[in-house]
């Protein structure tokens, strides 16, 4: 089933284009990965999905993107209503310096989704027992969230994303300011989590692409050169630039 | 005289260099490796002629005019003449070489002024000969002693490094002497005024202790009641609370609004002309606060009832707190854009609206540096003297009344010392301690903001 469909997506910075007519369509409760050269636009077409191209002043985006047939390009769209469903998690793990139960609680508590401390609680429970990261900090939750290793805080990030109950997760290279252990760690966790979310990640490692996606979008220059299942991209490609870029003759 | 010889002596510093590299040119045109680049043997030859003539005349500068005085007056020495009588006669001597003296000319003085003004002209032409002979020879020296494996670049270093740490020093000594004077004057103020009276009584009125008879015996029972400083203490921390309640919210939301809401280009404008607000000289701030400000406020009390006198706490604040705004509003703003985009980016991406992501997660994040901004702020409030002197009065007032005109530590320092004064006379010396009361206020604010602000950049760093 088709969770997100983009339609003939055109981003500028400035004046510069950075994505040319991209449209790709996104299955539901399964992984997604954006692959690429650095500035292919990857990122940027991450950042179309929730919208957080409006951070940047100079930054437009034309073209529809339908979250579950709503064009979020749409004036009618309430960016705070969206970002609660789609939620991200950084490249560079970014907790608050806040405690690590505040870092959690931080998004229920500002959509009003707990009632009750009690509630609350559970909330940052259950975030933190799916983000795998329970049972390393139970004892510590009313300590600095700034205070773990980057694993952890990249896994803290995680549960704070996933404290909303987001259906689609954006993923912006997770991994790349990990160790191998930490990465093979939020690996697991992204399979775990795409029983429950539909999952976009942005990676520069075509390993780890292969290891956790079912489809493959690779990027070039601005355009999505080919798009699908991820077995047929790394195996088969149609495109003879995506041939070069997965066997590493360029990029 | 000494402007020449300075001049010349530059001159041949620059040509000491001159040489110095050329001849390293030469080495080098002989296929010679050279040890440093040529540029550092001509800064090696410039040293070492900046050296000997540094030396020659601070030690001039030191020890003329010493020998000059004893050879003049060894002419006077057993004739029964006093010690302070030699220096005036001494005095005198100098006054009528330069043509200054207008009292009764006597033989003995004019000789006297001769043979100081041939003195004079000896050492001013032995200077310039032992200057020039010692620079040439120690700069011949050195030039002789370049070879292609002399070392010049260790000792070029080594002479920057040497000036570097001097002129710390210079600044580091000039503080402490400063605190010194003060520490030593304050205990002598306290020797006559018990701490206790200083630190709690109520009245201050030094003008108590100006209008004694100078011939009156020193009696420290007569002082009581005259230097209690509650009331400015309290006269300074009031003014400087009301400067920052007037500074603070207003240079916070001031800001606030230019790290996060304001658009690049109304940033481009709005910071510098707030900051121009920090560059108004006090005495200008002073003067709006004593002509402007005072007399609104007591005609605006006046028509609402209220005894307003014209020159108050109020005004006196309120100016220093607008004083006191582009402190606060460019240190926070500052502080608030340092906070990383990602934390920014982090909150946006859970849903937060602006104000949700300014209260929760950035205000906290820069609390540290606000408090800090803010503590700096409160150090100005609390050093600053012309606004008060000009708007709130002089007299030291125990209130408070925000209408009523009250009087700080810096305007009584002010106070004390403007007009005739004597050293090691009480009043002169309440001054000092006044002085160090504020020094130790203000440095202990200070310290706790470095603090407060270093423990925020470890934070992210």
């Amino acid at each position: 089933m088709i969770k997100i469909k983009a339609k003939d997506v055109d981003v500028f910075y400035g004046k510069k284009q950075a994505l040319y007519n991209i449209s790709l369509d996104i299955e539901e409760n399964q992984v997604t990965a954006l692959i690429g050269p650095s500035g292919c636009g990857k990122s940027t077409f991450l950042r179309c999905l929730n919208r957080m191209n409006d951070v940047i002043d100079i930054c437009s985006v034309k073209g529809e993107i339908l979250i579950n047939d709503f064009n979020i390009n749409d004036k009618s769209c309430d960016v705070v209503r969206l970002r609660e469903k789609i939620g991200m998690v950084f490249q560079k793990p970014n907790p608050f310096p806040k405690t690590l139960y505040e870092n959690v609680s931080y998004g229920p508590t500002i959509h009003g989704m707990a009632q009750s401390k009690q509630e609350m609680d559970e909330i940052v429970e259950t975030s933190l027992k799916k983000a795998a990261l329970w049972e390393e900090v139970k004892d510590r939750l009313h300590e600095p969230g700034t205070g773990l290793s980057g694993g952890q805080q990249q896994r803290l990030c995680i549960a704070r994303a996933i404290s909303v109950r987001p259906e689609v997760i954006l993923m912006d290279e997770p991994c790349s300011a990990l160790d191998p252990i930490a990465t093979a760690q939020i690996e697991e966790l992204i399979d775990e989590l795409k029983k429950e979310h539909t999952i976009i990640i942005v990676t520069h490692s075509m390993a780890q692409a292969a290891r956790v996606s079912q489809n493959t979008g690779f990027f070039h220059l601005g355009q999505l050169i080919e798009h699908g299942s991820t077995d047929k991209i790394f195996k088969n490609p149609d495109n003879k630039k995506t041939q070069d870029y997965i066997t590493g003759r360029f990029g | 005289m000494n402007l020449i010889l300075f001049t010349f002596i530059v001159l041949l510093g620059f040509t000491s260099y001159y040489f110095g590299r050329k001849k390293a040119y030469t080495i080098q045109s002989t296929k010679k490796r050279l040890t440093a680049l040529p540029q550092f043997y001509g800064y090696y030859l410039a040293i070492w002629c900046a050296i000997p003539a540094f030396i020659i005349f601070s030690l001039w500068a030191i020890f003329e005019p010493t020998i000059v005085k004893l050879l003049i007056l060894s002419d006077y020495s057993n004739q029964g003449y006093l010690d302070d009588e030699l220096n005036l006669i001494y005095e005198k001597t100098k006054a009528l070489s330069r043509g200054q003296f207008t009292g009764e000319i006597t033989p003995f003085i004019e000789a006297s002024a001769e043979k100081y003004l041939s003195l004079r002209s000896i050492a001013q032409s032995s200077k310039v000969v032992i200057v020039l002979s010692a620079i040439i020879a120690s700069v011949a020296y050195a030039y002789k002693r370049i070879s292609s494996n002399s070392r010049t670049r260790e000792p070029v270093e080594k002479f920057l490094n040497a000036v570097l740490f001097t002129a710390s020093l210079a600044a580091i000594l000039t503080t402490v002497g400063i605190v010194f004077s003060l520490i030593f004057q304050t205990i002598d103020f306290f020797k006559v005024i018990p701490l206790f009276d200083f630190v709690f009584g109520t009245h201050w009125y030094p003008a108590k202790a100006f209008v004694r008879d100078s011939s009156e015996a020193l009696d420290p029972t007569m002082y009581s009641d005259t230097f209690g400083a509650v009331p400015i203490f309290a006269g300074t921390f009031f003014i400087a609370f009301i400067a920052m309640c007037v500074a603070i919210p207003i240079g916070l939301m001031s800001g606030i609004y230019l790290a996060e809401y304001a658009s690049t280009k109304v940033r481009q404008y709005a910071k510098p002309l707030i900051e121009i607000l920090a560059g108004i000289p006090t005495v200008v701030y002073g003067f709006f606060a004593a002509l402007t400000v005072g007399p609104f406020l007591k005609e605006l009390g006046t028509s609402m009832g209220l005894e307003v006198s014209a020159e108050s706490a109020l005004a006196a604040g309120g100016v220093m707190g607008i004083m006191i705004i582009p402190f606060i509003s460019s240190l926070s703003d500052d502080v608030i854009t340092s906070v990383p985009q990602s934390l920014r980016d982090g909150s946006y991406a859970m849903g937060a609206t602006k104000s949700e992501t300014i209260k929760r997660v950035i205000f906290p994040a820069a609390l540290p540096g606000i408090v800090g901004s803010i503590l700096l702020g409160v150090s100005r409030a609390i050093g600053e003297t012309m606004i008060v002197v000009m708007a709130s009065g002089l007299a030291a007032n125990l209130t408070l009344n925000p209408l009523e005109s009250t009087s700080t530590i810096t305007a009584q320092i002010v106070v004390i010392l403007i007009g005739d004064q004597a050293f090691g006379d009480p009043k002169t010396q309440a001054a000092f301690a006044l002085g160090m009361s504020l020094f130790l206020v203000t440095l202990c604010l200070n310290i706790v903001a470095l603090r407060v602000v270093k423990k925020y950049r470890e934070k992210y760093e």
